[in-house]
C-alpha cells in the first residue's frame, strides 16, 4: 500500500540509550500517601474544580470540569479524600505553581460506576464531548486536547491518519514499551479515529530501532485484517518523531508553520493517545494514568504504570535515584525540560523522567564565537540557517531573526547537539521568541489603549455634533414661529457675506445650549464642601487637556 | 542551570581546526620532499608569529587568552599564509605578513569568526602589492641543500637567480607577451607534464587532502566542485577558442594555488558564503576571477584578489540564496489562501 518513504533534511543520530529501560516490563506503581491532580494539564483552558475540600471521591470521578470545547476534563485516579484545592509546584521549567486539587487516597481504590457509552451508535459529536468529558488529550507531549483533532473539518473526510510510536528521542521507552504491550488496543484506538476523521488509511509508524514492538503491531495489525491500516517502519533519526517530520516521511507532504496538517489531508496522534481513546469509548475509562519512563543516572531504569498526580520523587523513590545526580529532566535530553522541584506531580505530558548525572551529560564546556561552519544548517530538520537565526537573535535584531523565520523552529537541540563552538543555540532562539512574545504583548496593549482613547474622543465629538444638528434642526423650524427672533442673529452675521444661514443658527444654538449648561451647572455647584470643589476642579482639568488634546490630533471624523 | 539539549555531539573548534592541519600534511610532505626544508622554517616562523600575535591581541582585548589560543585557529591561518608564499622568502616578511592576517585581519574586525577577508589571503595580497620581484621567486625543482635554504630563509645572502625563476602562470605571461604560443612556452624547464615542474604534484596532493577534509565532513562538496568546475570550464573554452594563446584546462588545475585555492582557502567558513547555492556562486566566482586575472593581469596569480573580492560579495550571496524553509517549499494546496 505504502511503498515509498520521504525523508526530512538533517536530523542527528545520538546514541538511542533506549535499552536499560526496555529490559522489565511495564511496573504498576503503588500510590502514594498524596497525590497531586493539577486542574491544567493540556493546552487551553484550565477546568473548573467540582469538588471542595473535605469531600470524598471514587477512582474516575471527575474533579476538574472542562471550561468550554477548547479544554478537557480531569478526574480522580483513585478513590479518597480532597485533602486540598490549592496552586502547587508544576513539572515546569519555571517552577512555578498552578491550581490542582490534593488527594489523600483511601486505599480502597473504589471506581465510580462507569459511564457506558455506545460509541458505535453515536454522533461524531457526541463522542467527541465524551472524550472532552473523559479528559483525553495527545500523550506525545503537546497535551492538545484530542477530541478538538478528531474532527475532519470542512472536507468531511481525511486521507492519512498517522499514529505516531517513532519515539525518536533517546532514552524515552514509554511508547515503545505500550507498544510491545497492548499493540491491539492501539489498533482498536486508532481505527475508531479512523472512523472520526472519515480517514482513507491509517499508518502507524515508528523507528526501526524498536523491532519488538514492530512485530507486536504488525501481527495484530494480520489479527485486525484491516486493509486501511498498515503499521511502517521509518529510519530511525532524530527528530523522525516529531509530527511535521513523520508526516513528511509519510506522506511527503510538509506542513509549514502556522498550519494545521488537517489542511493537507493529514492528521496525527500519539500511539497512548489511540489507546486512551480505546479505553475510553470500550470501557468508560478516564484518562487518569499514563506510562512514564524513568531512567538515566538510576539504579533500576524501568518504565511504570502510573496514576497521575503521582509526585516525581515517588517515582525516582522507585527506581532507585543515584547519589550523584546533579540535574532532573521531563522529557528526552533533546527537548526534556529541567525540573525545578522534584516534588512536582507527574501530569499527562509526563512522558520520562531522565536523571542527569556530570558523567551522563557533561556539563557544557565554554560557548566560543560562532565560526560559521554550518554544521547547524546540515542537521536543521526545518532546513533553517540556525547560525543566522543566533546571530540575529545575539545582537536583539528580533525583526532578522523573524525574516529568517525563528518561529519556524522546532527547538529540537539538533542544530546545538553537533555545534563545534559548544553555543547554547536553542537557549538563543527561546529568548528571541519571549522577546518578540512580550513586545507583541505591549504593542498590543498599547494599540487597544489608543483605539480606546480615540473612540471616546470620536463619541465625544460626535455626541456634540449631533446635540447641535439638533438644536440647529430645532432652531430652523422655529423663524417663521418668531422671525425677531431669527432676525437678529441673522443681522449679526449678515456682514461676513456669503456664509451659510444655517451654520449661524448652529453657532446661535450652540451658545444657546452653553448657556443653558452654564446656568444648569450653576444650580448644582451651590454650596460645595472644599473636597468636591477640588474634584471638580480637577475633572475640569481633565476635560480640558482632553479637549486641547481632541483638538490637536482628533483622526477620527 | 542549564536547558536542553543536554547530549552534545564530541566536537569541538579545536577538533576541526586540528583536522584541516592534519589535512594540510600530505602536500607539506610533498613541497618538502620536491623542494627542500624551507618550507618547514617558514611554517615554524609563520606559527611562532601567529600565536604570539594572536595571544597579544587577545590580552590587549581582555579576552581568555589560553583558551582562544588552544582553538587552533591561528596555526591554521599561519599553515595557509606559509604554504600559499613563495618557499624560500627572508623571514620578516613572513612576520609581517601573518602579523597583518591575524592582527588586522582577524582580530581588529572582532576575532574569530567576525572577520570579512580570509585573513592567509590578506597576508598574501599584503605582501605582492608591497614587495612584487621577492613574490615573484619561486624555487624551480633543481633544488638546493638545506643549509643554503635556511640561510636565505634567516637573512642571509640571497643569490636566489640561480636556483629560482618565474613560476610557469608567469613564463606562460610573459612568453605569451613576447608572441610565442603556449605550447613553446611550455618547452621550458619550469615546466613538468601539464603545469609547473614538481608543483603539478604538490598540486595534487593539496587535493587528496582536500578530499580527506570532505571525507570527515569538515568542509561539503559545493566549494571544491564549483571552483575547480568553474576553472575549468572557463579555461577550457578559451583554450578551444584559440589553444596557442590560452593554456588547457589541466595547466590551470595543476599550476598555482588552484588545488590549495579550490579546497583550503575559499572553503574557510567565516569569511565564505554559507548556504549551498551561496557556495556554488561564491567557489565559481573565485574561479572566474582568477582565470581573468592569469589570463589578463599583472599578477603571477589570481587566487587571492579573486578570494578577497568574493569575500566582499558573501553578506549579498548569502542573503539572495537562502534555501527554503520547512513547509515553505512549495505552496499550500488551497493555493495560500489561508
Amino acid at each position: 500500500m505504502l511503498n515509498k518513504l520521504f525523508s526530512f533534511n538533517g536530523g542527528v543520530k545520538p546514541d538511542p540509550n533506549k535499552s536499560a529501560s526496555t529490559r522489565e516490563p511495564i511496573a504498576r506503581l503503588a500510590l502514594p500517601p498524596q497525590l497531586v491532580i493539577p486542574l491544567h494539564q493540556h493546552i487551553g483552558g484550565t477546568p473548573r474544580p467540582l469538588v471542595t475540600v473535605g469531600s470524598t471521591v471514587l477512582g474516575g470521578q471527575r474533579i476538574g470540569a472542562p471550561d468550554g470545547n477548547v479544554s478537557s476534563a480531569v478526574h480522580a485516579p483513585t478513590s479518597g479524600r480532597v485533602v486540598a484545592i490549592e496552586p502547587r509546584p508544576m513539572p515546569h521549567a519555571s517552577g512555578l505553581s498552578s491550581p490542582a486539587v490534593v488527594i489523600e487516597p483511601d486505599g480502597l481504590d473504589t471506581a465510580i460506576e462507569r459511564e457506558l457509552f455506545d460509541w458505535h451508535a453515536a454522533a461524531p459529536g457526541e463522542i467527541r464531548d465524551f472524550l472532552r468529558d473523559a479528559g483525553v488529550v495527545g500523550l506525545g507531549g503537546a497535551v492538545f486536547p484530542s477530541h478538538l483533532k478528531l474532527n475532519p473539518g470542512k472536507s468531511g473526510h481525511t486521507d492519512t491518519l498517522v499514529i505516531n510510536g517513532a519515539e525518536c528521542e533517546p532514552f524515552i521507552t514509554c511508547d515503545d514499551m505500550l507498544m510491545r504491550a497492548e499493540p491491539g488496543n492501539i489498533l482498536r484506538g486508532a481505527l475508531i479515529m479512523q472512523r472520526m476523521l472519515a480517514a482513507k488509511q491509517v499508518l502507524v509508524a515508528l523507528e526501526d530501532n524498536k523491532p519488538e514492538a514492530a512485530a507486536a503491531l504488525k501481527s495484530a495489525a494480520r489479527a485486525l485484517g484491516h486493509a486501511s491500516l498498515e503499521v511502517v517502519v521509518v529510519p530511525t533519526r532524530y527528530p523522525a518523531g516529531g509530527a511535521k517530520q513523520l508526516i513528511r516521511v509519510l506522506t511527503g507532504i510538509e506542513v509549514p508553520h502556522g498550519s494545521r496538517s488537517t489542511d493537507f489531508g493529514v492528521q496525527c496522534f500519539n500511539v497512548a493517545t489511540a489507546l486512551a481513546v480505546w479505553r475510553a469509548l470500550e470501557h468508560g475509562e478516564p484518562l487518569t494514568r499514563r506510562i512514564v519512563t524513568v531512567t538515566g543516572n538510576v539504579e533500576r531504569p524501568r518504565n511504570f504504570d502510573v496514576a497521575i498526580g503521582t509526585p516525581i520523587s515517588h517515582l525516582f523513590a522507585a527506581a532507585g535515584l543515584k547519589p550523584d545526580t546533579d540535574k532532573l529532566i521531563m522529557g528526552g535530553p533533546m527537548m526534556g525540560i529541567p525540573l525545578p522541584n522534584i516534588d512536582a506531580p507527574v501530569v499527562k505530558a509526563t512522558n520520562c523522567l531522565l536523571a542527569s548525572s556530570p558523567t551522563l551529560f557533561a556539563p557544557p564546556e565554554p560557548e566560543l564565537p560562532c565560526i560559521r561552519c554550518g554544521e547547524c544548517a546540515r542537521a536543521c530538520p526545518a532546513d533553517l540557517q540556525p547560525f543566522e537565526l543566533y546571530w540575529h537573535s545575539r545582537a536583539r535584531n528580533f525583526g532578522r531573526a523573524q525574516e529568517y523565520k525563528l518561529f519556524d523552529c522546532i527547538e529540537c537541540g539538533c542544530c546545538a547537539y553537533v555545534c563545534p563552538s559548544h553555543i547554547p543555540l536553542v537557549d538563543y532562539y527561546r529568548y528571541a521568541k519571549s522577546e518578540i512574545w512580550a513586545r507583541e504583548r505591549d504593542k498590543d496593549a498599547a494599540d487597544s489603549a489608543r483605539e480606546r482613547f480615540e473612540f471616546r474622543n470620536w463619541r465625544a465629538d460626535r455626541e456634540k455634533e449631533e446635540k447641535a444638528a439638533k438644536l440647529a434642526a430645532r432652531n430652523a423650524a422655529k423663524p417663521a414661529v418668531k422671525p425677531a427672533d431669527g432676525a437678529a442673529p441673522a443681522a449679526d452675521v449678515a456682514p461676513s457675506a456669503g456664509e451659510d444661514p444655517k451654520k449661524a443658527l448652529i453657532e446661535a444654538a450652540m451658545a444657546r445650549a452653553r448657556a443653558q449648561k452654564e446656568a444648569v451647572a450653576a444650580k448644582n455647584t451651590d454650596a460645595l464642601t472644599p473636597a468636591q470643589q477640588a474634584q471638580i476642579d480637577a475633572a475640569e482639568e481633565r476635560r480640558k487637556r482632553a479637549s486641547e488634546l481632541s483638538g490637536s490630533d482628533a483622526p477620527v471624523k | 542551570m542549564y536547558n536542553s539539549p543536554y547530549l552534545r555531539q564530541n566536537t569541538s573548534v579545536r577538533r576541526v581546526m586540528v583536522t584541516v592541519l592534519v589535512a594540510m600534511l600530505p602536500a607539506i610532505a610533498m613541497q618538502v620532499w620536491l623542494f627542500g626544508i624551507g618550507l618547514l622554517l617558514q611554517i615554524a616562523i609563520a606559527s611562532a608569529t601567529a600565536l604570539a600575535c594572536e595571544a597579544a591581541m587577545l590580552s590587549l582585548r581582555r579576552r581568555p587568552v589560553a583558551r582562544a589560543l588552544g582553538d587552533g585557529s591561528a596555526l591554521v591561518t599561519a599553515w595557509l599564509i606559509a604554504v600559499c608564499l613563495p618557499p624560500l622568502l627572508p623571514w620578516w616578511m613572513i612576520v609581517i605578513g601573518t602579523s597583518f592576517a591575524i592582527i588586522i585581519g582577524k582580530h581588529l574586525y572582532g576575532g574569530l569568526g567576525q572577520n570579512p577577508f580570509n585573513p592567509a589571503m590578506l597576508a598574501y595580497c599584503v605582501l605582492i602589492i608591497s614587495f612584487p620581484a621577492l613574490m615573484s621567486q619561486w624555487p624551480g625543482l633543481q633544488g638546493s641543500d638545506a643549509a643554503t635554504q635556511l640561510n636565505w630563509v634567516l637573512g642571509g645572502e640571497r643569490a636566489l637567480d640561480a636556483v629560482t625563476g618565474a613560476t610557469p602562470l608567469d613564463a606562460l605571461r610573459t612568453g605569451l607577451l613576447g608572441n610565442a604560443d603556449v605550447s613553446a612556452v611550455m618547452q621550458s624547464p619550469a615546466f613538468g607534464h601539464v603545469a609547473g615542474a614538481g608543483w603539478e604534484w604538490v598540486a595534487l596532493a593539496w587535493g587528496a587532502g582536500g578530499l580527506l577534509l570532505l571525507a570527515l565532513r569538515i568542509i561539503t562538496w559545493h566549494i571544491p566542485a564549483a571552483f575547480l568546475g568553474a576553472m575549468a570550464l572557463v579555461s577550457g573554452v578559451a583554450w578551444l577558442i584559440d589553444p596557442s594563446h590560452y593554456a588547457s584546462p589541466a595547466f590551470h588545475l595543476l599550476a598555482g594555488g588552484t588545488m590549495l585555492g579550490a579546497f583550503f582557502i575559499a572553503t574557510d567558513p567565516v569569511s565564505g558564503a554559507t548556504t549551498p547555492r551561496g557556495k556554488l556562486i561564491f567557489a565559481a566566482g573565485i574561479a572566474l576571477i582568477a582565470w581573468l586575472i592569469r589570463a589578463f593581469g599583472a599578477y603571477p596569480d589570481g587566487i587571492a584578489f579573486a578570494v578577497l573580492l568574493l569575500n566582499i560579495c558573501v553578506p549579498l550571496i548569502d542573503i539572495k540564496t537562502q534555501p527554503p524553509v520547512f513547509g515553505h517549499k512549495v505552496e499550500p494546496p488551497d493555493g495560500g489562501a489561508r
